[in-house]
């Protein structure tokens, strides 16, 4: 597909389907989350965490409630914390927009355990649906491929799932993949929101002063 | 470019501060150049210990520290006054948290400031701050960075997740001296 092409018929309509995207992004979540091993985790604001909370709750997932464009930031700065470990930040389009000089930041950097993985349904998908610059062809990955990130992706099938998933979990990094979603709204699945709660037991799942549950 | 002074007392300030940074376990330094962190910055660079990241805006680093922090390791934030104006909102979710973060801001927009655009911000820095709850001190003298930077890295990272803060330093604009801007003549 070509991300340059005008924007979709329809773009500026609440709801209905981004541009080219078949995919259901709770699906693609629980896939890359399933027998996650010892994957770190931040999710975005919003959907993303919400569909991270579906997959299930896990003391290594870090759900923003707030700090909108910093979730690539924080995986970064885990990621050069623990080099032994893999990271990945789930977000969404308009979050990673709000944050776009954090891929020029991570370029820089090139931690070859960091993976950003965007569910891009083109769409704020918290304020009534409203198309993001992405619905107009702004592209991420060709942005991060600038930024110099190691490896990009688009996704747009569940065919190309499995390949993305070894590539978040052992490939090198960094790694930014665009997954075309669904822009569509599931039902509510809401993480903690207590966020001293949830710094507190990453650190300490983390530190391995509680095991993380499997 | 705003020059430390002539004396070694002053010019050695940076020096004790990455001193004391080093001392302190930090191991990862993230900042938006200001020509008054420039040695700072230079002796962080050159450090193997510490990672030197630099940002292109200032919100980056608070998301950095934050996640520096869920695994473990300790940051600072380098910047100039006018970059206090940028992590406005990321200093919500780092209260929110109890996140600690500790921003270095040398200060533009006070005593012989030539540049009036830096003075609406330089004159805002501690104000904006305090509304977003964060410990600010002042450093006025060369002799009290160091102390002070100490200071506030206790004070982030206290070993009380409950208590954990974030600590602005806020470097006086006499300590780094005045920019200049000189036009050539024809």
């Amino acid at each position: 597909m070509s991300l340059a092409s005008p924007p979709p018929e329809g773009a500026t309509r609440a709801g209905g389907r981004a541009h080219g995207a078949a995919l259901h992004r709770r699906d693609v979540v629980a896939e890359l989350l399933a027998d996650r091993g010892d994957l770190l985790v931040v999710a975005g604001l919003g959907a993303s965490a919400w569909d991270c909370a579906a997959a299930g709750d896990h003391p290594l997932t870090f759900s923003l409630w707030g700090g909108m464009g910093q979730a690539t930031m924080m995986g970064l700065g885990l990621a050069l914390a623990r080099r032994d470990r893999r990271v990945l930040v789930l977000t969404g389009d308009g979050e990673m927009l709000m944050g776009l000089g954090a891929l020029a930041t991570v370029g820089v950097q090139g931690p070859q355990n960091l993976a950003v993985v965007v569910l891009d349904n083109e769409r704020y998908g918290e304020t009534g649906m409203q198309p993001t610059h992405t619905a107009h062809g702004v592209d991420l990955s060709a942005v991060a491929r600038a930024c110099g990130f190691r490896r990009t992706m688009v996704v747009t099938s569940g065919q190309e799932i499995p390949g993305l998933r070894t590539a978040v979990h052992t490939g090198d990094g960094p790694l930014l993949a665009v997954v075309k979603v669904l822009a569509e709204s599931p039902p509510l699945v809401l993480p903690p929101r207590d966020g001293l709660l949830l710094k507190e037991r990453f650190r300490r799942a983390l530190a391995g002063e509680m095991p993380a549950p499997q | 470019m705003s020059e430390p002074g002539a004396s070694s007392h002053v010019a050695n300030w940076p020096d004790r501060v990455h001193r004391a940074l080093s001392l302190a376990g930090v191991t990862q330094v993230a900042y938006v150049p200001d020509a008054g962190h420039k040695h700072l910055i230079d002796l962080c660079h050159a450090d193997p210990t510490m990672r030197a990241v630099p940002l292109t805006s200032e919100e980056e680093g608070v998301g950095l520290s934050a996640g520096a922090w869920l695994g473990g390791a300790k940051s600072v934030l380098l910047m100039q006054s006018s970059g206090v104006g940028n992590v406005v909102n990321a200093l919500a979710m780092a209260r929110e948290c109890h996140f600690p973060v500790v921003m270095i801001v040398t200060m533009r927009g006070e005593e012989g400031e030539t540049n009036p655009w830096q003075v609406p911000m330089g004159q805002a820095a501690a104000i904006v701050l305090e509304a977003m709850g964060v410990e600010a001190r002042r450093a006025e003298a060369p002799e009290g960075v160091a102390p002070a930077v100490e200071m506030a890295i206790a004070s982030a990272y206290n070993a009380n997740g409950r208590e954990e803060r974030a600590v602005a330093v806020l470097i006086s604009q006499t300590v780094i001296g005045v920019k200049h801007f000189v036009e050539v003549a024809d």
